[in-house]
């Protein structure tokens, strides 16, 4: 099985897009939504659900106010300002380390589970469908999309799918480097403008650093085609592979309106060119090239 | 006055937004929170003139006094240490740095060091203050380095905070203290989703917040009826424009290609101003 992840530093240039156009190109394989804090690829593909679970990560500290005998240990020790002075638990605020059960005399702090987030599985009109969504201001959302990725690989055992197809957040922190490990190959959508250049260095790099080829797309090239020009010029000085750009086109947005992967939704120059984009992955992930 | 920007989607606006704000009143501090890509330099062109390694404290193992009793390991919620027979592991990635190993070692034989996981910078853009923080490729935690750019917010001045994209702890902690969160939304079934959440992630902080379309047009009703429905304000809208995007891709705020955005932006400061000073909703 090969799973392509598609991922991009800088959010909003155009990955759930790109990725539901390969769920419709590709014609069947399993799809991730590993983007579990805003979770978008489902309003394109309405997968109908099958299974829905919650998802129980990380711990939350009670303090038992009863045997509580207020010495105050816990406001001490707890880095994170989730012991208020009056020593109650500021929930937004613990991380569920447990450095207050740890000096607790009374053993009046415990450490309870918390449920961060909720998981859903169902079949899309291209495959079965995996995605994610943590509950709001919780914290692990790196488990989660581990959870995701593991779960959608083992859909496609079950199913005899050979591919992947996997939606990753923006970022380049936790939930982004749990979409990365073991992919067989990233493609990183780009755009031509300074905070996407820049978003795109860091990108690459963690595609280094976790040695995940990875191969590059500019969309929207047309709004800076002198910056797009550099991105290609920039990658080939680090021999990492472009595809053909993706130009400026309002479709776009009427496609999301209309809650259809673009390819489905008309044959516009962003579209036509898309498809262009799914043959040259497609080739080299079956190529399985190295960096 | 702290003013935080946020969203659930990446990519609808929030920099450009937070920089902008900050240029109509020419001399707020703007702390760019999105440490993952932090890009509002890129627009604001400041002066940096200070670096501060943001480091975390992690468990170091004294092999002579460690007896081997596991405590450590038993303590730690984060699986950032693991005790062998006749060694410890230290996963320092894995480390949260709350102190809890430490803490349990009945030998006193874990000492604490600091480990760098990002960076802060600070410096001046005219009259504005600037500071950004940077995590370190590869690190997976943001939140300490979020911490460490909140730690120049100056009281004194009108604070514009720049967060990341999403609804998880990097965004919570960015906007954390804020007097008001403006949310930059999209007018397409993305941006409702991803605002929906954002929203959510807000009630659950108890935090007062208003709502901005950006890339204004056709969708926009829709935008509407959510912020009637959750009595939210409409504290604004920025008209959909390839002009915009061309400046914006061309490293230009957006408010020097088209003047009347800066008209605009000093509109929508003014009425955030107002729901944060009546801290209503």
């Amino acid at each position: 099985m090969k799973e392509l992840v598609v991922i991009s530093g800088k959010g909003g240039t155009g990955k759930t897009t790109i990725l539901a156009s390969f769920a419709a190109l590709a014609g069947r394989s399993v799809l991730a939504d590993c983007d579990v804090d805003a979770p978008d690829l489902y309003l394109l593909l309405h997968p109908e659900i099958s299974e829905q679970e919650e998802f129980r990560a990380g711990k939350l500290a009670v303090i038992d106010a009863d045997r509580c005998t207020r010495c105050g240990r816990c406001l001490e020790v707890c880095r994170f300002e989730a012991i208020t002075p009056d020593l109650n638990v500021e929930t937004l605020n613990c991380e569920g380390c447990g450095a207050c059960r740890v000096v607790c005399p009374a053993e009046a702090a415990e450490l309870v589970e918390r449920t961060a987030g909720d998981w859903f599985q169902g079949q899309a009109k291209y495959g079965p469908m995996v995605y994610a969504r943590l509950r709001p201001a919780e914290e692990n959302s790196g488990k989660l999309v581990a959870l995701v990725r593991k779960e959608a690989r083992a859909q496609a055992e079950r199913d005899g799918i050979g591919l992947l197809l996997t939606d990753g957040p923006p970022g380049i922190g936790c939930p982004v480097i749990a979409t990365l490990g073991n992919a067989d190959m990233a493609l990183i959508v780009t755009e031509p403008t300074p905070a996407g250049v820049h978003d795109l260095e860091r990108a690459l790099a963690l595609c280094r650093h976790f040695r995940v080829p990875a191969i590059v797309c500019v969309n929207k090239f047309d709004l800076n085609p002198g910056l797009e020009a550099k991105i290609h010029e920039f990658c080939a000085e680090f021999q990492i592979a472009v595809t053909q750009s993706i130009p400026f086109d309002e479709s776009v947005t009427k496609a999301i309106q209309q809650g259809v992967p673009l390819v489905e939704f008309g044959h516009g120059p962003a579209s036509r060119a898309v498809a262009g984009v799914w043959r040259e992955v497609q080739r080299r992930l079956m190529e399985e090239i190295r960096i | 006055m702290v003013i935080s920007v946020a969203s659930g989607k990446g990519g609808t606006g929030k920099t450009t937004v937070a920089v902008g704000l900050a240029i109509v009143t020419g001399r707020a501090q703007l702390l760019d929170c999105d440490v993952e890509e932090p890009n509002a330099h890129l627009f604001l062109h400041p002066r940096l003139t200070e670096r501060t390694p943001v480091t975390i404290l992690v468990p170091e193992v004294d092999a002579e006094r460690c007896s081997h009793c596991g405590r450590c390991a038993e303590a730690c919620q984060f699986h950032a240490i693991a005790v062998m027979a006749k060694q410890v592991l230290v996963f320092p990635e894995l480390c949260h740095g709350c102190g809890a190993c430490a803490l349990a070692c009945p030998e006193d034989a874990i000492r604490e060091v600091p480990r760098e996981v990002g960076a802060v910078e600070s410096g001046k853009a005219g009259k504005i203050g600037f500071v950004h923080g940077r995590l370190n490729v590869g690190e997976p935690m943001a939140t300490p380095v979020i911490r460490a750019v909140k730690a120049h917010l100056d009281s004194r001045r009108l604070t514009i905070i720049d967060a990341a994209p999403g609804t998880a702890c990097p965004v919570v902690e960015a906007v954390k203290g804020s007097d008001f969160c403006l949310l930059v939304t999209e007018p397409t079934p993305f941006g409702l989703s991803d605002l929906r959440l954002a929203v959510e992630v807000m009630e659950k902080m108890r935090l007062p917040c208003g709502v901005l379309i950006n890339r204004s047009g056709e969708g926009d009703g829709q935008i509407e009826e959510f912020c009637e429905s959750r009595g939210l304000p409409l504290l604004g809208r920025i008209p959909f424009s390839r002009a915009i995007a061309e400046a914006y891709a061309h490293g230009q705020h957006p408010i020097y290609a088209l003047p009347r955005l800066g008209r605009r932006l000093e509109e929508i400061l003014e009425r955030t101003l107002d729901c944060a000073r009546g801290g209503r909703r």
